[in-house]
């Protein structure tokens, strides 16, 4: 589990987050959702640590992370599997030794334990076979999923998913939603994805936390969302002709 | 301002010089470097320092008209200023511009992508991981460079001068075997040292805290060079300050 408590964080005379607080239960898929600008990914960074809010506490597991130093935060960031926007492959490595790294760092497994680890990992994601492929031969979706599977090779208890939808197809993006929502009630760990894709929120969104202008709005399950009467929240979810089709055939 | 800069390389440093997770991963990524650094820049030092011999020979031979001084003096002259200025100085200043660059961008490159990012959540010091072997590599293959630099360079200044006329193979042997003082080559090592580390850690400095995208990484490697290059000019003047 993670709990966050009135997280605050400025750059400069710019306050992006404004006191967020949210639980985020281990098996289920929390999302965070918002227009452009509204904090989203600040928070996940806030949350997995690339930033240092100025207030407010993080705790993982009932762990405070916040205030732990580097080396403590290690054991923690551990047991973190993390899709990035563009994937962050490395360049350098193929898709298998993308996929061991974490291994070969933290763990004396022989090489066929890890090779053995890697064509798991790749065969979950669909992706049998590419082992010896650079991030450079791979498509969109391809590099989504080898993010994926990077992220699961250390068996993750907390996920987390910046825009995993991003500049990909629809089939292709219910296909990643649904990878993330299997291997979270596979491995039982606290995911969090932030998005604004609003097939992603219909598919997968056990929880959503909704933020307007770095404040938190509203926060429910995708079907209270549609009845939610919350100005802010509509605007945004009913922006889409499809979705305004949509409200209007529930109503 | 540059103390800002100063205080943030120091503090980067000290991430860097943090103890390894693995070592065996570590040792891999040295050796890469060392190809990397080392082999890959062989074949331009070679070039640039057998050139500057070279012309160096002409140029001593050009400026010594009197009858009075024997030619064997340009091997000497040559000799000297090889092994402790143009060897060690302008080899650091041309992988400066090589290495730095490519460096500064590759670095930069992967902050930019957030692939620094993701060595962070993985749990691993990035500084270390991407810095430490590049600086290791420099401090250990900066010397090797050097001293293979400055052989070239009087070879370079022999087959030049006899080439040219300028000064007789027997007269300009004779003039690199006179006088010879060994403490001008630790003065050399020591300068390849320094440079070695400077070539590698003021780009990875710049790299490693680059925003933007793929401009700011190009403006970075541009920056990376020049400030690389004044920290280098910088030291020799201390060095040679210091030492001679």
């Amino acid at each position: 589990m993670i709990e966050i408590q009135d997280i605050h964080k400025s750059f400069g005379d710019n306050h992006v987050l404004k006191g967020i607080d949210a639980i985020f239960e281990p098996g289920r898929v929390s999302l965070i959702i918002g227009g452009s600008g509204s904090g989203k990914s600040t928070l996940l960074k806030c949350i997995v640590g690339l930033h240092q809010p100025e207030q407010g506490k993080v705790y993982f597991d009932r762990q405070e992370f916040t205030q732990m130093d580097s080396e403590d935060r290690v054991s923690i960031r551990r047991d973190i599997g993390m899709l990035f926007q563009n994937s962050a492959l490395f360049d350098s490595m193929t898709v298998e030794q993308n996929i061991i790294f974490g291994l070969d760092m933290f763990t004396d497994m022989s090489k066929k334990e890890k090779t053995d680890r890697a064509n798991f990992c790749l065969e979950r994601v669909n992706l049998k076979g590419t082992n010896k492929l650079y991030p450079a031969e791979l498509s969109g979706g391809m590099k989504k999923r080898v993010g994926i599977a990077r992220a699961i090779s250390m068996s993750p208890k907390y996920l987390f998913c910046d825009e995993p939808n991003s500049g990909l197809d629809p089939a292709t993006s219910i296909l990643i939603d649904e990878l993330i929502q299997e291997l979270t009630e596979e491995y039982q760990c606290t995911t969090i994805v932030v998005t604004h894709d609003m097939n992603s929120v219909m598919g997968i969104g056990e929880y959503i936390l909704f933020l307007h202008k770095g404040e938190k709005f509203w926060e429910g399950s995708n079907e209270e969302m549609l009845q939610a009467d919350v100005a802010e929240l509509n605007n945004f979810v009913f922006a889409s002709p499809l979705m305004k089709a949509a409200r209007n055939t529930i109503k | 301002m540059i103390f800002h800069h100063f205080g943030a390389y120091i503090l980067l440093l000290r991430k860097v010089f943090k103890k390894p997770e693995k070592w065996k991963i570590y040792v891999k990524e040295i050796f890469h470097e060392m190809n990397e650094i080392g082999v890959g820049s062989l074949g331009l030092i070679l070039i640039i320092s057998t050139f500057i011999g070279a012309v160096m020979t002409l140029q001593i031979a050009f400026q010594l008209v009197s009858d009075l001084i024997p030619t064997a003096v340009i091997g000497q002259i040559n000799r000297d200023s090889n092994i402790l200025e143009l060897g060690p100085t302008i080899s650091a200043l041309v992988l400066m511009g090589k290495v730095g660059s490519a460096i500064s961008s590759q670095i930069g490159s992967m902050r930019v992508t957030e692939q620094i990012d993701a060595l962070e959540i993985m749990g691993i010091n990035a500084a270390g991981y991407l810095i430490l072997p590049k600086i290791i590599a420099g401090v250990v293959m900066m010397p090797v460079l050097v001293v293979i630099a400055i052989f070239c360079a009087i070879t370079g200044g022999l087959i030049g001068g006899t080439l040219s006329g300028a000064v007789a193979p027997t007269d300009y042997i004779q003039g690199i075997q006179g006088g010879f003082n060994g403490f001008t080559v630790a003065v050399a090592l020591v300068k390849a040292f320094i440079y070695g580390f400077i070539i590698t850690s003021v780009p990875a400095y710049k790299g490693f805290y680059v925003r933007g995208g793929a401009l700011e990484v190009g403006q970075a490697g541009t920056r990376a060079v020049v400030i690389g290059c004044i920290a280098i000019l910088a030291c020799d003047y201390i060095i040679t300050a210091l030492m001679l």
